[in-house]
Formats: structure tokens, C-alpha cells, sequence
């Protein structure tokens, strides 16, 4: 199939579908007060308490759970050595790895230093990250209910026991059943049993690593996760085995996002608005996947003197099996979502290829992570809001709430921080050995590993530009600590801007009153993003893929 | 204050003492006050330091002199907008002071009365003000009538009646009693007054921040931060590739890209918007009114005076059946010889001429409690009034005063007042008083509709005279016999349904609801309970200026909004001048980002801060002046603003950045 229909079929397809599952979100996540489906009554007796929460008892309930689950992941990841579900008798991990880890799945960012296959038990794999794959997920999708709830001028914010578990076994579980289900027929493994041993054709013994891999990749998928079962994540023929599974886990990828928009939509009352959120969002997406596939179409030039033809461009890094479109398309879907999980080698890509999935992450809200990204969407909309609501001669106002100085100091700091930790962490490994003994490349090159892995960290992505040796004690404590800032700060920030909307008096709108539901605010969105996002990042893009482009022979 | 033409903005009176200003602005403690300008002043001067080690050490001294140099003057510029937009005031504010220095009063003591400085007035304190005194100090009639010429405030020089009692009670110090004499009970503490108010207003001493100027700061601010972290990481990845950056160089990119523009402008915009106000003879108590103005939803207007002419007109004559033409017309004359109100003056005119009244007639005055006029000749009482007044006036026949109600529901319905005439016991007609819509009015409400802003008039009249002059001049809605109490009422419940409400009122029993609404805007004939509880204080006394008020708030943030806009825009344009020009030394390739072409590296930094600096110049008209504003829809009104600031922010500076490098570099300045 030619690009263009890939790409029609992968984004327009998922489009179609979010539709319907943002309104069955909606059901899911916000029942009406009249139709409170049969579950609530359950969840209610298993979370305890459903009374109504303020933002910041929703707040701290989020971050209590949060930690909660980090604290039994970090434990069950140190002691794996002395748990059972382990057949293949995995070892002792060492601290850093397992702070950096269990940060990294508590985060909803999937960032792995270690190989799974090589690394983890069966009991690690499912217990401990397959288990956070659902649950941080779970909270994205719950703090974004709750954020809507306030915005939509309800008195709370709902109570954060009962969305997570209506996230997790009403949204999450069933839709990775049944992709699970898809991969499954699609020829993936799902067993508890250890390694299978083979004899190959030449006659030596071969150990293959296999598990509950359909389980464990549709949520990874799902929840904007990316942590692979395997190294190679979704390059590798048991967790990817074929062109089909490879479109379905595209689909998988960008699904929830996009349905969270919807999902906003119609808790705020207003999808119109919603529906310019998401052609802003797409279009974002799609000037980046139309980079990423031309600028992938030029050969590589480190086969420049093999005798290989590159008339179908950069091969190199590639699972040619599947398609020489969705290794870029792929590389764009998972970092403009959070995801993070891999389906070509970045660090192959050609440079101005690489620069589309750093600028999704710099973003990272052109759908981004499950619930989050909608909520970081939400920032940029303070702003262009107060920015444009001046420029129509009022106190700014969003959706009847008033923009003031409040707000704005949230919102800007909340996109500072996403600065900070990215540049900040890039400066500090760049400029010491902490970094320069790591990378691989040398050059321009090199500083794109350490700005990507930075990059990913703090846009809770996952997915590694590769080549970096990343293993070390000091990049698990630093991204792991970047992670953990990337996740909270952005869910603290806007929910106390919501909280102060909630304590203001509402204004009506009118003829006066800037307008969120036209191609105008689209427009002035689709700015801000890009001067208040991606300007940031451009002196670093110009030291990386840029210096690398323009230095190609 | 007389009414000033527009001064040039360029006024050479001007303009040296805000040249002088710039440089005393640059005090550490004034300067703080604008986070950005303070950052850029800081950099300045770090700059500085850098340039005194490079004259000593050697270096590239002639590139960095001149980056010092435009450093500062990004500085200075936006002190001297500052300046500027304050000078206007200053000037005005200094010919208020002399008047407040030389004003004394009569302070009255038991029965003799000392003349003493004003400064030593106390609230509560009483004074004799004689013809051709100044008032001493805010006050209340309490004893006499006196003509006041108020121009000293208001520029107008046709004196104004003042007196005890009633709503024409408030004086002001600094005005001047033309004849007789009144006794005046001080009601502000010296420093407190309205003229201490004026003062400080139009100097700009007291101007604190606005809540939509905070907000921004906060955003230019973190900004400015955000930038800061952009361009501090810098030096750590050119370690990386291996190189090092020139300190000069990366100030030069950091103060290009925060946002100085509009940094610069802010205080101006703000200064500028108020002094809009005091030249269009409005007093706002505070920026926070003016920008409130602009978020106004509903608009109370009093119908009299603000919808229609002030007066009403006599249009028809109405005579019961059996009654005569002349007999109704000639009862109507004589019932209102003695009526000397404008409604009165209108009935005889339409009448035309007759007789004069009779020897031995006597005029009946209209008083509030009777509502009745007319005229005793002998026995013979010729009376005409409200209608409910002179129904009560005898038991007329029931036939008679069954069609008299016909026929004055038909003139309200017409959105007419009727009047009935009644000679003695025959109840002989009525008279059909007609509002007139002031002309272009009605396209005035349009216009506020299509800014989404709702209008309601406000009137005593009855609900059917209400509703046809409310369709005729094309409000949105009316209250009609309206109390003050309704219209409290009213405000709060467009309040409760989060709205915001202007209105202009000037009697005691409008101060609540002045007091309550948004924006309130006193008359400045008003009472001083009423012009206490406005937020502003209108000095011609006309409440159709209240729509233009509400433009001025408007204009204010769009200003704002637009410069912001317009700012953020330029680091586009920035980015690729600075960013190919200090990375070329590190990847020569990237020599390929110059996509203007610039001459040299030097030559492409030093132009893209000499646009920075030159532009704050070149917008302050703009920034004094406003935007161009017309009332039209938000979206429309985005629409507008986004192409010209947002698009043009983009483009300007790729054009003029582009020129400056020819220029630079056609001189050998780098």
C-alpha cells in the first residue's frame, strides 16, 4: 500500500472509531446522576467512600494511590529474585534500576533500561508493570474526568476511588481484551511458560524468549504505556509478528487519546469545542507524520557506499516485513501520544525524521498520554485563552470562567517545568562525562540521544532514541526523577487551576465573549502550541537534527 | 482641566521632560516594577561588565560596544514610552496643584467665621462660600442656592445651579461661585478629595497594577523565564559540540526574545487608556473600572436624557366625544400658562395662539403630592395633569371617564404620556405627550448587540408607554415603572446570572444601585452619595457615554492583547537571524537556517537587536493611541486582530531585520 493510505487508513480509522468510545467514556467515567450504570454500587463497595471530592482531596487521593503503587512495584521489582512466577530464574536488579523502573511505570512512561526479556520475572512483568499499565493509565483518564467535572462547573470533582476503577474496568479492561484477543489470532504468544528451546536449521540450540505477551502488549498500547515485553519492543517478531497486528497496535495507540478529546467534549457540555481540539491535535499530528514519511524517503547516507539500492529511502533500522511506511508513521504515532513503544529504530532515522517524534514529545499534547493529554492541551488553552480573550477587548474567559493572574502563573509554570526538565537535564549530560561517555555517536547525533531520552522521560513517552547507554546509575536516578516530575506537575498544576475556576463566579457568554468552538481559536491554539512549545525547543533541535541534517555530505 | 485638542504624541513640551524621565527610570526600584524590563536592564548591565573585560583583555570590543549600547537603549525606550504616556497627565496634574494650593475657606465658628487654609478643613466642618470664592473643599449644600461655574473640572464654562436639598447638592472644591452664597458642609478629609483624586489620577502616582495587567505580567514573566532556561542550557551543549559561546552573544539573543515589546508598552497602554478617559471628560476611580467597562453585558439606561430627549412633546390633542376641538385646545393653553417646563412650553405651542390669562387668575403650581397644574380664574378651575391625578380630582361621569381610559390607553400604547384636561367638573380630553428617540440611537443599540452587549432602558413610565418606546429605540429589554429598589433588584439578578452590569445614575437613591453595579458612572451634577457610590464620575453629565466607555475599556485590553500577540510573534523572525548566527561556529551547516540571508554573523545578531529596540518607538502612537477598534463581534473582532498583530508580528520583523543588516552592514558596523 502507497503512504497515503496507510496513514489515511491508520489515523482516519481511529478517528471514526473515538467517536464512539468518547461518548461510551463518557457513560463509563461520568453517569449521569440519573443513570448511575449498575456498576457504581460495586465500585462504590470496593473503593469504600464515593462522596463527592474537592480538588484537592481528589489531588491527594491521586497522589496517595500513586504512591502506593510505586512503593509495592519498587518492592516486588527488588525481591523478584525470591518471588515465585519466575521459570527462567531472572536475578537481582540493581537499585537504580529498580527506582528508575518502577518511576517509570508508575508514570505512564514505560521507559526502560533494562531488556525484559533478559531482566524481569514473569511475576515482574505481569504483577508489577503489567498491573501499573492499567492503573497510571487509569489515572490519566480519571484526573481528566475530574478536570472536565470542574470545568463543566460541577460542584466536585467526583471521587478518584471510583474513576480509577471505572477507568481500569470499564474502559481499559474490555477494549484490551479485545485487542488482546486480535493479537492473539494475529499469531502472538500468551503462555506462563518459560522459554521455549529450539534447534535451528543449522543444527544449534536456540532459547526463545516468550510469556503473556498479548496481554502485556495491547495495554502497553492502550494506556500509552510502550513498555516492551521485549528489548526491541515492537520491532521484535514475537511482539509485532504481522503487518496486521502492526496497524491494529497503531490503531490501539492513538485510540484512547483521541477519544479522550470526545470524552472532555461531552462532560464539558460543548463538542464543538471539543471537535476544534481535535483538528487542532490532528493537524499537528499529521504536518508531523508527513515529515517524518518525506523526510524518511531520503536514503541514509551511512549506506551511501554499500552496494544496496535505497530507491524506496532510509532502510536502514527498518522491520521491512511490515511496510516501509509505519516505521516513521509508527515513530510519530508514539510520541505524539505518550506512548513510547517502538516500531523502527529512532536512532536510524534520518535526522530530520528524528526531530518529528522529539517535537511530538515536546508538545505532548497533540493527543498525548491517555487523559493527560487533553490535560496538557488544556494549558495551552489557558494561554491562547487569555492571550486571545484580551484581544477581543475582555477579561479572558474560558467557558465562562474567568482567566486571571492565577491561572496564567499555572499554566506557564506548568509548561516552564516541561522546559526545565528537558533542557535542564539535556545541559547538565551534556556538558558533563555523565552523558558524554554514554552516547554512542559522536557529534550532533550524540547530543539527540541525550536530548531524546530527556525528552521522553519528561514527556512520560518511553520510547528511546537508542544508542544511548542509558544503563547507568545516573541517567535511572535522573530521568527517574524527571519522570516523576513530568507525571505530577502537570496534574497538579491544572487541577488547581481548576480549583480556583471553581471558586469564581461564572460568566455567561455572549456575541462579546471570545468564541472556543471556531476555526479562529483553532487557529490561535494551533499558535501558542507553537510559540509557547515548540520555539522553546528549537536552539536544542538546531544542536541536534538540525546540526545533523545540514552536516549530511 | 479645559477640554485640550489632542496634543501630538510628539509635542516637543513633551517630550524633553520624558527624555530626562527615561534616565531617572532606570532606578533599580522603579524598574522592578516591570519583571521584563528589570531582566533586560540586568543584562544590560552584565553586558556591561563583560565590555569594560573585553576593553581590557582585548576582544571583538566595537561588536560588543555596540550590543551594550542597543542593550540599553531596549531600556530606555520603554521608560521613555512610560514617560511619555505620563507627561500628558503631569502637565494637567501640575495646573490642578497650583489651584488646590491657593484655595482658603470660611470656616464658620458659632456666629463669626475665620478664614483659614483648606489643608485645615476637617469632614463635618462647615463653610461660607460667597460669590467669587472657590469652593475649598468636596462638600454638601446644606444652606442657600448659588450659580458654580465648574470649569475648572469640567471645562465647561456655563455655571450650574447648586443648592440644599434635593439632588444638585454636591460641590467640588476648586469651583467657583459666580453669585449669591451657599453654606457648605465639608464631606472629605484634606488629601482625599476629588480634586486629590484627579491629582493622582492623572499623574498616573497612584495607578496600581490592573487585574488583566498582572495577569500578563505573570505571562511575560514566566516567559521570559522559560526563555531564559532556553538560552541558559546553551553553553552546556555548545560544550558539548565541542565549542563555547560568547557571553555578549547569547544576551543579545535572550533579550531579543523575551518579550520587550510589549514589556515596554504595558505601563503606557495602561496610562494611555485612563488619559482617554480624562480627555473624554470621564473620571475612573481606578484601571479596574475602565477594564471592567470592557466585559460589560448589560447596559442600564434611564430612558430620559439617554434614549429619548430630555423633554417631552405635546403631539395631539384627544377630546372626549360631545367635547369640541377649541375647547379641549383652549383649556389645555390656559391649564399650562403657569408651566414653565418644557412639556408645558410644548403644549401651548401646539395649541397656537390665544388669549392671555384673564386679570385676577391665578396660577396652580404642580407639585409632586397633586401632579396637577392649571389655572383659577374666578370659580373656574382649569386643571390638566396625569391622568390618575385629575381622575381624582371630582366624581366625573363614569361614561367619561370610561373613555377617558380608552383613550389614554391608547396614546401609551403608542408609547406616548397622556395628560388629561379636565375644566371643573367636565372632563374635556387629553393630551398626547410624545417621547422622542434621539436619532441614531437605535443603530447605537445594533451595534452594542453585536458586541453581545444587552441593553435594558430604564424608565418611570407605565409597562405600555415602556414597551413602545423600548421597540421604537430597539433595546433589549425594559424595566418600566421603575423604583430604585427595582433597579437594585435588577442588577442583582443579572449579577446572580453572571453578568456584568454598567449603569449611569446620579440621584441619592441611585447610589446602591450605582454602588452595586459593575461599573458605575455618576453624573457630576449628581448628589455626593451618588458620586461616592459610582466608580466613575462623568463631568459633562451625559449617560449616553456610557457606550463609549465601554469601547474605551474594550480598546484598552485589545491594545494589550494585540501587542502581546504581535511580540511573541517576532521571536520567529528572531530565531532564525540569531540562532544560524551564533551555531555556525559549532556546525557550519547550519549556516543554512540564515534564510534571510544576512550578511554576517555580527551583522545578523546586532539587527535582530536593533529591530528589537527600534520597534518600541516606532509603537508607541500605537500604544497611546489604541488599536483601531469598531464595535463588532468577538469572533470577528479575533479574526481582525489575529491577522493584522499575529501575522504581521510574523512577517515585520523578517522585513525589517533583513533591512537593518543591509544597513549595518552597508555602514561596516559589523
Amino acid at each position: 500500500m502507497d503512504h497515503a493510505t496507510v496513514i489515511l487508513f491508520i489515523v482516519g480509522g481511529t478517528a471514526l472509531l473515538s467517536l464512539p468510545l468518547g461518548a461510551y467514556m463518557k457513560w463509563a467515567m461520568d453517569p449521569a446522576p440519573g443513570q448511575a450504570n449498575r456498576w457504581t454500587a460495586l465500585f462504590q463497595t470496593i473503593g469504600g467512600a464515593s462522596a463527592d471530592q474537592n480538588w484537592k482531596r481528589y489531588l491527594v487521593t491521586l497522589l496517595v494511590f500513586n504512591a502506593l503503587m510505586f512503593t509495592v512495584t519498587f518492592v516486588i521489582l527488588a525481591t523478584q529474585q525470591w518471588l515465585p512466577l519466575n521459570p527462567d530464574e531472572r536475578g537481582a536488579l540493581d537499585p537504580t534500576l529498580v527506582f528508575n523502573t518502577a518511576a517509570s511505570f508508575t508514570t505512564n512512561t514505560n521507559l526502560q533500561h533494562y531488556a525484559g526479556e533478559v531482566s524481569m520475572s514473569y511475576l515482574s512483568q505481569l504483577a508489577g508493570l503489567m498491573w501499573l499499565q492499567f492503573v497510571s493509565a487509569a489515572t490519566g483518564i480519571a484526573a481528566l474526568t475530574a478536570l472536565a467535572r470542574g470545568i463543566a462547573g460541577r460542584p466536585g470533582l467526583g471521587n478518584f476511588l471510583m474513576d480509577v476503577q471505572r477507568a481500569s474496568f470499564l474502559v481499559l479492561l474490555p477494549l484490551a481484551v479485545v485487542v488482546a484477543l486480535l493479537m492473539v489470532l494475529g499469531g502472538m504468544p500468551m503462555t506462563l511458560q518459560g522459554s521455549a528451546v529450539a534447534t535451528t536449521l543449522e543444527g544449534a540450540m536456540q532459547t526463545i524468549a516468550r510469556g503473556p505477551v498479548a496481554a502485556f502488549l495491547t495495554i502497553k498500547q492502550l494506556g500509552t504505556n510502550g513498555g516492551g515485553f521485549f528489548g526491541p519492543n515492537a520491532t521484535h517478531p514475537l511482539e509485532n509478528p504481522t503487518f496486521w497486528t502492526n496497524a491494529l497496535a497503531m490503531v490501539a495507540i492513538i485510540l484512547i487519546p483521541m477519544a479522550c478529546v470526545w470524552m472532555f467534549g461531552r462532560i464539558v457540555g460543548r463538542q464543538r469545542h471539543a471537535a476544534v481540539i481535535f483538528t487542532v491535535m490532528t493537524a499537528f499530528i499529521l504536518v508531523k507524520i508527513a515529515g517524518a514519511v518525506i523526510f524518511e524517503s531520503a536514503p541514509t547516507p551511512a549506506f551511501a557506499e554499500l552496494a544496496v539500492s535505497e530507491e524506496t529511502g532510509n532502510l536502514e533500522g527498518k522491520e521491512l516485513r511490515l511496510g516501509a511506511t509505519t516505521g516513521p508513521l509508527w515513530a510519530v504515532l508514539t510520541t505524539a501520544t505518550s506512548n513510547g513503544s517502538v516500531g523502527a529504530m529512532h536512532d536510524s532515522l534520518n535526522p530530520l525524521t528524528g526531530l518529528m517524534p522529539m517535537a511530538g514529545m515536546w508538545l505532548n499534547a497533540t493527543f498525548g498520554g491517555v487523559g493527560v493529554g487533553m490535560i496538557n492541551m488544556f494549558l495551552y488553552i489557558v494561554v491562547a485563552v487569555f492571550v486571545a480573550g484580551m484581544m477581543v477587548g475582555r477579561t479572558p474567559e474560558y467557558l465562562g470562567h474567568k482567566i486571571e493572574a492565577k491561572e496564567v502563573r499555572f499554566a506557564i509554570l506548568a509548561l516552564f517545568a516541561h522546559a526545565v526538565l528537558i533542557l535542564g537535564g539535556t545541559a547538565l549530560f551534556a556538558a558533563t562525562a555523565l552523558g558524554q561517555t554514554t552516547v554512542q555517536d559522536p557529534g550532533a547525533h550524540g547530543f539527540s540521544e541525550i536530548l531524546y531520552e530527556f525528552t521522553s522521560a519528561a514527556a512520560n513517552n518511553g520510547s528511546g532514541f537508542e544508542g544511548l547507554g542509558d544503563g547507568t546509575g545516573p541517567w535511572n536516578i535522573a530521568t527517574g526523577l524527571v519522570m516523576l516530575l513530568g507525571r505530577y506537575l502537570p496534574i497538579i498544576l491544572p487541577f488547581a487551576i481548576v480549583g480556583s475556576l471553581m471558586a469564581k463566579r461564572r460568566t455567561t457568554e455572549s456575541a462579546g465573549t471570545l468564541g472556543v468552538e471556531d476555526a479562529t481559536f483553532g487557529t490561535m491554539l494551533g499558535l501558542t502550541v507553537v510559540i509557547f512549545g515548540a520555539l522553546t525547543f528549537l536552539p536544542a533541535a538546531a544542536l541536534g537534527p538540525l546540526a545533523e541534517h545540514f552536516s549530511l555530505p | 482641566m479645559a477640554r485640550q485638542p489632542t496634543q501630538s504624541i510628539f509635542d516637543t513640551e513633551l517630550l524633553a521632560p520624558a527624555l530626562r524621565q527615561s534616565v531617572v527610570k532606570l532606578h533599580p526600584r522603579i524598574l522592578v516594577r516591570n519583571p521584563v524590563m528589570f531582566t533586560t536592564g540586568a543584562a544590560a548591565l552584565l553586558a556591561t561588565v563583560l565590555l569594560v573585560r573585553t576593553a581590557v583583555s582585548g576582544g571583538d570590543f566595537l561588536f560588543e560596544v555596540q550590543i551594550v549600547f542597543w542593550l540599553w537603549l531596549t531600556v530606555l525606550f520603554g521608560n521613555f514610552a512610560e514617560a511619555l504616556a505620563e507627561g500628558r497627565g503631569k502637565a494637567q496634574a501640575a495646573a490642578l496643584r497650583s489651584t488646590k494650593a491657593e484655595l482658603r475657606g470660611k470656616r464658620i465658628k458659632g456666629d463669626s467665621h475665620q478664614n483659614v487654609p483648606a489643608s485645615e478643613l476637617r469632614k463635618g466642618d462647615i463653610v461660607l462660600v460667597e460669590t467669587g470664592d472657590l469652593i475649598p473643599a468636596d462638600g454638601e449644600v446644606i444652606l442657600g442656592v448659588a450659580s458654580v461655574n465648574e470649569a475648572a473640572i469640567t471645562g465647561e464654562s456655563a455655571p450650574v445651579i447648586r443648592e440644599a436639598g434635593g439632588d444638585r447638592s454636591a460641590v467640588t472644591a476648586g469651583t467657583r461661585v459666580i453669585s449669591d452664597w451657599i453654606k457648605v458642609k465639608v464631606t472629605a478629609e484634606p488629601g482625599t478629595g476629588f480634586l486629590d483624586r484627579m491629582i493622582a489620577l492623572v499623574e498616573g502616582a497612584s495607578r496600581a497594577k490592573t487585574p488583566n495587567e498582572i495577569a500578563l505580567t505573570v505571562l511575560l514573566t514566566g516567559l521570559t523565564l522559560i526563555f531564559l532556561v532556553a538560552v541558559g542550557t546553551l553553553p552546556a551543549f555548545a560544550a558539548y559540540a565541542g565549542g563555547s559561546l560568547a557571553v555578549p552573544v547569547l544576551i543579545a539573543l535572550f533579550v531579543a526574545l523575551i518579550p520587550t515589546t510589549i514589556s515596554a508598552l504595558l505601563s503606557a497602554i495602561g496610562i494611555a487608556g485612563m488619559d482617554r478617559l480624562i480627555r473624554f471628560n470621564v473620571l475612573a476611580k481606578s484601571g479596574r473600572a475602565v477594564e471592567a467597562a470592557g466585559d460589560i453585558d448589560t447596559l442600564l439606561l434611564d430612558k430620559t436624557g439617554t434614549i429619548t430627549l430630555g423633554d417631552r412633546q405635546a403631539t395631539e390633542f384627544l377630546p372626549l366625544s360631545g367635547i369640541r376641538d377649541a375647547e379641549l385646545i383652549e383649556a389645555a393653553r390656559l391649564s399650562s400658562l403657569g408651566d414653565e417646563t418644557p412639556e408645558g412650553r410644548s403644549i401651548i405651542e401646539l395649541a397656537g395662539q390665544g388669549e392671555a390669562a384673564p386679570d385676577g387668575s391665578a396660577v396652580v403650581g404642580f407639585t409632586a403630592q397633586t401632579r396637577v397644574s392649571g389655572l383659577d380664574i374666578g370659580d373656574r378651575k382649569v386643571r390638566k395633569g396625569a391622568v390618575d391625578a385629575v381622575l381624582k380630582l371630582h366624581a366625573f361621569e363614569a361614561a367619561a371617564v370610561r373613555e377617558m381610559k380608552s383613550l389614554t390607553d391608547r396614546i401609551a400604547r403608542a408609547g406616548g404620556t397622556p395628560l388629561a384636561v379636565a375644566d371643573g367638573t367636565r372632563l374635556l380630553g387629553a393630551i398626547h405627550l410624545k417621547d422622542i428617540v434621539k436619532s441614531g440611537i437605535k443603530e447605537r443599540f445594533a451595534e452594542l448587540r453585536r458586541m453581545g452587549i444587552r441593553t435594558v432602558m430604564i424608565t418611570g413610565d407605565n409597562p405600555l408607554t415602556a414597551a413602545a418606546i423600548a421597540a421604537e429605540a430597539g433595546v433589549d429589554d425594559f424595566l418600566a415603572e421603575a423604583t430604585p429598589e427595582d433597579k437594585l433588584e435588577l442588577i442583582r439578578k443579572e449579577q446572580a446570572g453572571g453578568k456584568l452590569v454598567a449603569m449611569c445614575g446620579d440621584g441619592t437613591n441611585d447610589a446602591p444601585a450605582l454602588a452595586q453595579s459593575d461599573v458605575g458612572v455618576a453624573m457630576n451634577t449628581g448628589t455626593q452619595a451618588a458620586r461616592e457610590a459610582g466608580n466613575m464620575v462623568d463631568l459633562d453629565n451625559n449617560p449616553t457615554k456610557l457606550i463609549e466607555i465601554v469601547g474605551i475599556g474594550k480598546q484598552l485590553l485589545m491594545t494589550r492583547g494585540a501587542l502581546t500577540t504581535f511580540s511573541i510573534s517576532n521571536d520567529v523572525a528572531k530565531y532564525f537571524a540569531i540562532l544560524p548566527a551564533i551555531f555556525v561556529t559549532l556546525y557550519p551547516g547550519l549556516g543554512a537556517l540564515n534564510v534571510m540571508g544576512l550578511a554576517s554573523p555580527e551583522s545578523a545578531i546586532l539587527s535582530a537587536l536593533v529591530f528589537n529596540a527600534i520597534i518600541i518607538p516606532l509603537l508607541v502612537p500605537l500604544a497611546l493611541r489604541g488599536v483601531t477598534y469598531r464595535p463588532q463581534s468577538a469572533a470577528r473582532q479575533l479574526i481582525q486582530n489575529l491577522g493584522i498583530y499575529g501575522l504581521g508580528g510574523l512577517i515585520a520583523p523578517f522585513v525589517g531585520i533583513k533591512l537593518i543588516d543591509i544597513a549595518v552592514s552597508g555602514l561596516g558596523l559589523a
